[in-house]
């Protein structure tokens, strides 16, 4: 009972300082009971084995420094509906206007009071079937306590994608965000995010794909080297339905990434993908899935990279649990990690759930240093050492590239990472 | 052009001394064949002058036009003018034949302190001397020698050398794997790279090779020394009657 009374205790001091902001009581309260069960994470669990989330539960956030790219901000190129936060403060000036063909847009707080009743009725439902079978106390803290965030209603095949950009200014600023996508049937949408966020940024992302919609989700984290992020997304998708969530992260002192998706109708496609650089002793990234098969002939894919180097620590936890009657299911999942040096570590927890007897689901993960003799090879050619380097760390990151579904955003990411490892960080 | 005086190198992991004092002379716009038994260090040689990793050196010098080789990266090497045909090309995932050559022309230009060829400019280059050498558009798209046959592979490295326009080149058993007709064309496209100022070293086990490229010098490499140097005949002979005789006439 010592450890329950432990994590109670450091739930209550988490929760002294906050307040529940006005609009979606019942979902927040609800969260908030939900919670005091819970309890929030220790390093002592089962899930949270690899990652300790001390500084994400800790009360006060620790300051990050604000990093200054000194270049345009991504996706600035695409054509698209721009929401900015800064310091997960919505700053208007910045913002387009919140429409769009085909799409419904609205602040959080906004849907809130203008009984936008679908968001008041989606809030939080995912985020909670979302815990089980694994609890997932920091996105139930999320849903009780997120200041803003947008909500977004997909009612056709949406040509601009939507753009959300999170500045980091105040490099003390602990910022909850909470998001809602609805695709309805046939619509389909393009998702952006792109940013740090805040110094310590927690956020979840609700998204619902009806028959026959699309999704399509491209994020990149930002570079600052101190940010924390503890960053949710929760998808429900139905039949013949796609979804697809691609993320980018460099730097940033502590990231887990967790993405749950629940494949419910028949023929959907889920796939999820990520390619991850750490630099440093300091540094621990982490990507943890979870995939649910619960219909017939689904196709799900993770393809998970991470290049680490100076000490840095990479994590993955991703799971595929097909249910019973979840026939003809095709479920891949592939982890890799390429090692730069010998002080950096990749722990890697593949997991696989099988009931049902029809099935073809397989995973991998794998460990590496920089082949010697690809680079002789480069060298060979008149390739600095560094430069070749460079070449084969972007090469290998190439794989979980290809996993976004637009060449244009794709080829995007990949000029950028060139130019930052050029840049060394 | 290169020369080699009493190299002598090591391999690290095994301890082992594999070049026992290898001396050679290459001058400006020859070519020199290099013949052994397996295991004298025909490759071991090509390996300790572009400066792979594994090797010691531990006794004697190779120069290229004066310049001390041993000295300097793999890199410097290659953009001083050396260039080696790999036996094996090495496959390399995710990075595009063409990136790969953009990217080695570029960094040797810039080496020289030249100035980079821009992306039109290359892709002329490059797309007329594929054509030359029957590698196609899709060859030059792949990665890197990614599920390339052995003769494409060894096509792909003629390209290289054809783009880095190196002074020196070492050719290391370029013909093993190849059909007759893959050989002719790789042979075509040796030539077409001869000229006054440009010098090659053919390893080979066969003198098939040597009927396409012809030599000026042959060399018999044995037990990490070259034990015999002569004409073109000298190939003829090791064909005919293997290496024998001649390892008995130097015992």
């Amino acid at each position: 009972m010592a450890l329950a009374k432990l994590k109670a205790d450091a739930t209550q001091a988490r929760l002294a300082g906050l307040a529940l902001p006005q609009g979606l009581e019942t979902a927040r309260k609800d969260a908030l009971n939900r919670l005091a069960v819970m309890g929030l994470p220790g390093k002592r669990d089962e899930y949270w084995k690899y990652t300790d989330p001390a500084t994400l539960t800790d009360a006060d956030a620790l300051p990050a420094a604000v990093f200054e790219a000194g270049e345009p901000l991504l996706f600035d190129a695409v054509e698209r509906i721009k929401i900015v936060f800064v310091d997960g403060v919505f700053d208007p000036d910045a913002s387009d206007d919140l429409v769009g063909e085909g799409v419904e847009i609205a602040r959080l707080g906004d849907a809130a009071a203008a009984d936008v009743h679908w968001a008041k009725e989606f809030y939080g439902t995912l985020e909670t079937r979302g815990q089980t079978p694994v609890h997932r106390p920091l996105a139930t803290l999320n849903t009780a306590f997120a200041t803003d965030g947008v909500v977004i209603r997909a009612t056709a095949k949406v040509a601009k994608p939507v753009s959300l950009i999170y500045l980091h200014k105040d490099q003390a600023s602990d910022v909850m965000l909470h998001s809602l996508v609805k695709v309805e049937a046939g619509a389909a949408l393009t998702l952006l995010e792109n940013g740090p966020a805040a110094a310590r940024f927690n956020s979840v992302l609700e998204v619902d794909v009806a028959d026959g919609g699309a999704f399509h989700h491209v994020r990149a984290q930002g570079r600052d080297h101190e940010r924390r992020a503890v960053t949710h997304c929760f998808a429900r998708i139905a039949d013949e339905s796609l979804f697809k969530s691609f993320t980018l992260a460099v730097n940033g002192r502590l990231t887990r990434n967790e993405c749950i998706i629940e494949m419910v109708g028949d023929d959907a496609v889920a796939h999820v993908a990520g390619a991850c650089v750490g630099d440093g002793a300091d540094f621990v990234h982490d990507d943890t899935v979870f995939v649910t098969h619960d219909g017939l002939r689904g196709e799900s894919r993770q393809v998970f990279k991470k290049v680490l180097r100076n000490g840095a620590v990479g994590v993955f936890q991703g799971k595929i649990l097909v249910k019973a009657g979840a026939q003809k299911t095709d479920g891949y999942q592939i982890s890799q990690s390429l090692l730069l040096d010998g002080d950096s570590q990749f722990l890697a927890k593949p997991e696989l759930e099988i009931y049902a007897d029809d099935v073809a689901c397989s995973h991998g993960s794998t460990s590496g240093a920089i082949d010697e003799d690809a680079l002789f090879y480069l060298q060979s050619r008149g390739v600095p050492l560094q430069a070749a380097t460079d070449l084969l760390t972007l090469a290998f990151l190439a794989e979980s590239l290809q996993e976004i579904g637009d060449d244009g955003l794709a080829d995007e990411l990949r000029d950028r990472l060139e130019s930052w490892l050029a840049r060394r960080g | 052009m290169l020369e080699i005086k009493g190299l002598m190198a090591d391999l690290q992991d095994e301890d082992k001394t594999i070049l026992k004092g290898v001396d050679l002379s290459i001058g400006a716009g020859q070519v020199h064949a290099i013949m052994g038994p397996n295991g004298s260090g025909k490759s071991t040689l090509s390996y300790v002058l572009s400066g792979k990793g594994g090797y010691e050196v531990t006794g004697g010098s190779a120069t290229l036009d004066g310049v001390d080789l041993l000295d300097m990266e793999p890199e410097e090497r290659a953009a001083a003018g050396l260039f080696l045909a790999f036996q094996y090309p090495v496959e390399i995932p995710g990075v595009g034949n063409m990136t790969f050559l953009r990217t080695a022309v570029n960094a040797q230009r810039k080496a020289r302190g030249e100035e980079e060829l821009s992306a039109g400019d290359f892709l002329r280059v490059v797309r007329e001397k594929a054509k030359s050498l029957k590698i196609d558009a899709d060859m030059l798209k792949r990665p890197v020698n990614v599920g390339f046959s052995g003769g494409e592979k060894k096509r792909n490295e003629i390209l290289q050398m054809a783009m880095l326009e190196p002074k020196m080149c070492i050719l290391d058993e370029t013909d093993s794997g190849l059909d007759v007709d893959a050989m002719k064309l790789v042979a075509d496209g040796v030539n077409a790279l001869r000229s006054e100022g440009r010098s090659f070293l053919v390893i080979t086990h066969y003198q098939r090779l040597l009927d396409h490229i012809k030599p000026d010098v042959v060399h018999i490499m044995a037990n990490g020394r070259i034990i015999k140097s002569g004409g073109p005949e000298l190939a003829l002979e090791v064909e005919n009657n293997g290496y024998a005789d001649i390892l008995e006439e130097v015992a």
